[in-house]
């Protein structure tokens, strides 16, 4: 019984973490895609110092998720990361090249370009990797016993390819909303005119997707035409954020289509959430097959309990720190 | 050849842990120097201590970035590469290796943001408080990494069931036998790092002249630091190998170079062990000195690799060679310690060019130490990887082929050569930049790298100096 408890609030605890992730470095790697298109060098300063105080902190929760789940489902740790080894790998080489050109960056003026071409294709493809693991996700994995049994590049299919551009595109979306909340001037109009067409890509892509899905496995289908109708509220609630992100720029709204844009991810991750419950290892294994021992939950969640709710007063009050509009040649450095 | 992907694995390994252990080894010690200087100055109200713990600070800083980049790879080697183990382990490994991360980020939350940058906005005392806290955080980060590691040595407070660990008791497991002297001999290394590496820099300041004053201070408090550690290290070190001689023999045998098992063993010099003939080529050894320093006794027996089967010994020449040179720099490091001490009357510590340009070189010296240190523990724990209980190949990743772990090893290598390359450049720029102009202008806190306004362009290269 204990361990049915545990279990479900280190689940919930994990799934948290992924969307603080999601949406967090999300903006800040939409803004590394959107870097070689931005109009000039001011710009992409101004890009860079709305997110340069926080960004490291957003990928605080990437590294909480990877550690949690070692210890809380540790079958997922041992099945996910084997079977997506080289897009991990990708992934990792993507953050860590843009989290150095972003230090870096503001300390060179000679290299200046190196450093903004490192920092766009690290964002450009660790996105891509990233949406490429949820597109894997949705597949499922090949397993034999409680190992991983496919092969080097099961993980990119046509399908985790077209997710791939889909987080591209979503993030990117993300970024642009973001910049049109911090930033002013020709900056936040070259931003503006960008999120139509982003919005436009991310929902094409979200029809073929949501259209694909539930031919690629039984149980997906069964949970979304079975009997539980009232799921289908958080597509609905999706696409309504992302009519209200359109509405919201037409009428030069600041802060609202960013708001918007997230409220679009929170919806879209649970509809995602809930195509598989409770499968944690889609296609065979529950979050029960995958939980590690109950002394062992309980042990760590003592600490984390604790911590959480530092990192998020912590979170929320340089974000509050930090708050307001991003000006050209305003910058922290 | 066929590419084996347990080899390739082991050296992937080997190349992320050496490469990410190098920044924690320095933090842990410059956070506690940072944390004595800056108690120094409320206490003095000096303002030289206050110069060096502005210009210890950025270095910290710079250090700490590039630690915390290198370790999110850590947080998923485990299970791209190491899956069955991680699955076998996790029960135990899980929670302590997240405790870690918690800690780590508790720090870098609330403390690390007002000591790199609350200098001029919260009151000293609170300033010194956050360095405390910040130097207290890196140890317990350490012990929990540590805890799992000597865990990994002397399992215990476990059992298996279903092939997989249970824990059975959190303190036999995490205070396992080998932890606490472990522990002990990577805070002296920490400290020894932490000390070579501002002794040489003060040095280098001092050959040029430069603000010689506080780097007079740094290197002399430093100087003493090192004249109780190097030696501390050295009885560490030895009550560490008694204590491995009890629980992991045939590790002492691959250090010893032992074959057969025999009393009165002779200390090696040099030798080349060859596993194919079972010994040695071209030994030099003194007599009976390996049993007089194992067992403290010259006729004591010491255990001989050939008493564990061929195929459950570690590959002896690694551990042999990197033992040597982690004590042979270990006993250099205790005589310039040692020579420091001879060089104070008059004051020629501060103008010995000779042994002020020593210095400069021995900044390295620690930390070649501690990886050839790490590379005896892990090679001579081979080829169990959880020691007695699991095998190396038994905790392969079963999925992974030669092709994937060496896509990603040469992929890491490029990776970490270009964060290495721009965070030592970077690093030597800060030191080349010196204390005489701080400025410390931030008005809000940042991440790590910001606390420093070295430009990364070498623009003026001639301009000071």
């Amino acid at each position: 019984m204990a361990n049915i408890d545990l279990s479900i609030i280190w689940a919930i605890i994990i799934a948290f973490s992924i969307i603080m992730y999601v949406l967090m470095d999300g903006f800040d790697l939409g803004l590394g895609i959107l870097f070689p298109f931005a109009p000039d060098e001011d710009s992409r300063d101004v890009m860079m110092n709305s997110v340069a105080p926080i960004w490291d902190g957003n990928e605080t929760w990437l590294v909480l998720g990877g550690a949690g789940l070692l210890a809380a489902f540790p079958l997922v740790y041992t099945i996910l990361l084997p079977a997506l080894y080289i897009g991990v790998f990708l992934m990792l080489a993507g953050l860590i090249f843009r989290g150095v050109a972003f230090e870096f960056r503001f300390k060179s003026s000679r290299h200046k370009r190196w450093w903004n071409l490192s920092f766009a294709g690290g964002s450009a493809v660790a996105t891509f990797a990233q949406g490429c693991v949820v597109g894997a996700y949705i597949q499922g994995f090949v397993t034999e016993g409680r190992v991983y049994a496919g092969g080097a590049l099961d993980w990119l299919t046509p399908f985790s390819v077209l997710t791939g551009f889909g987080m591209m595109a979503g993030y990117a979306l993300l970024g642009a909303t973001w910049l049109v909340m911090k930033s002013e001037g020709h900056i936040n109009q070259w931003a503006r005119r960008l999120i139509p067409g982003l919005l436009f890509g991310v929902l094409a892509i979200f029809a073929v997707v949501g259209v694909w899905t539930p031919f690629i496995d039984d149980g997906v289908r069964e949970r979304w035409f079975g009997h539980i109708q009232i799921i289908w509220i958080l597509p609905a609630l999706a696409l309504a954020c992302a009519f209200g992100i359109y509405r919201s720029i037409k009428a030069g709204r600041e802060v609202m289509p960013f708001l918007l844009t997230m409220g679009m991810f929170v919806f879209t991750y649970l509809g995602l959430l809930v195509s598989r419950w409770p499968y944690v290892v889609p296609p065979k294994f529950t979050l029960w097959d995958a939980a590690s021992a109950p002394e062992s939950q309980l042990f760590l969640l003592i600490g984390v309990l604790f911590v959480i709710p530092i990192i998020l007063t912590y979170t929320a009050w340089s974000y509050w720190v930090f708050r307001g509009k991003v000006r050209v040649g305003e910058g922290y450095h | 050849m066929e590419l084996d992907p347990l080899i390739l694995s082991r050296i992937q390994f080997a190349f992320v842990v050496a490469f990410h252990a190098i920044f924690p080894v320095f933090t842990i010690g410059l956070a506690s120097y940072v944390a004595l200087l800056q108690g120094l100055f409320v206490a003095t109200r000096n303002p030289l201590w206050e110069r060096l713990s502005i210009f210890w600070t950025k270095a910290f800083a710079v250090v700490f970035g590039m630690g915390v980049v290198s370790g999110i790879v850590m947080a998923f080697q485990f299970g791209t590469n190491w899956s069955n183990f991680s699955q076998a382990a996790s029960n135990f490994i899980g929670p302590l290796l997240s405790y870690e991360v918690v800690t780590a980020f508790f720090l870098e939350a609330g403390f690390l943001g007002v000591l790199l940058f609350g200098r001029h906005k919260v009151p000293a005392g609170l300033h010194l408080f956050a360095a405390i806290m910040v130097a207290v955080g890196t140890f317990i980060s350490a012990f929990w990494i540590l805890a799992s590691n000597s865990w990994l040595h002397t399992p215990d407070g476990i059992e298996f069931r279903g092939g997989h660990v249970f824990v059975t008791s959190w303190i036999d497991a995490i205070f396992n036998p080998s932890f606490p002297y472990r522990f002990a001999h990577m805070a002296l290394a920490s400290f020894l790092t932490g000390g070579f590496v501002v002794c040489g820099v003060s040095a280098w300041y001092l050959v040029r002249g430069r603000e010689v004053e506080a780097n007079r201070k740094a290197l002399s408090m430093t100087m003493w630091l090192l004249l109780v550690a190097a030696p501390l290290q050295a009885f560490v070190g030895d009550e560490h190998g008694l204590n491995t001689l009890e629980h992991q023999p045939t590790k002492i045998a691959a250090i010893e170079g032992n074959w057969e098992t025999q009393s009165g063993a002779p200390l090696l010099l040099f030798a080349i062990p060859d596993r194919g003939i079972q010994g040695n080529h071209f030994e030099i050894g003194i007599p009976k000195v390996a049993s007089l320093i194992l067992t403290h006794d010259p006729a004591g027996t010491i255990p001989g690799l050939r008493d564990t089967p061929v195929d459950e010994q570690p590959p002896v020449w690694i551990t042999f060679f990197s033992f040597r040179i982690m004590v042979g720099l270990g006993l250099l490091m205790i005589a310039f310690a040692i020579a420091g001490l001879l060089l104070r009357p008059r004051g020629r510590l501060y103008t010995s060019r000779l042994y002020l340009r020593g210095l400069q070189f021995m900044t390295v010296a620690p930390f070649i130490a501690v990886i050839a240190g790490w590379f005896v523990t892990e090679t001579g724990r081979a080829p169990w990887i959880i020691y007695g209980h699991m095998t190396q190949a038994q905790g392969l990743t079963p999925s992974l082929t030669g092709g994937m772990a060496l896509f990603t090893l040469l992929g890491y290598m490029a990776v970490y050569a270009v964060i290495f390359v721009a965070g030592i450049y970077y690093l030597t720029r800060v030191v080349d930049h010196g204390m005489e102009d701080q400025i410390d202008e931030i008005e809000r806190p940042m991440r790590p790298l910001s606390t420093t306004h070295v430009s990364f362009d070498k623009e003026n290269p001639t301009s000071r100096g």
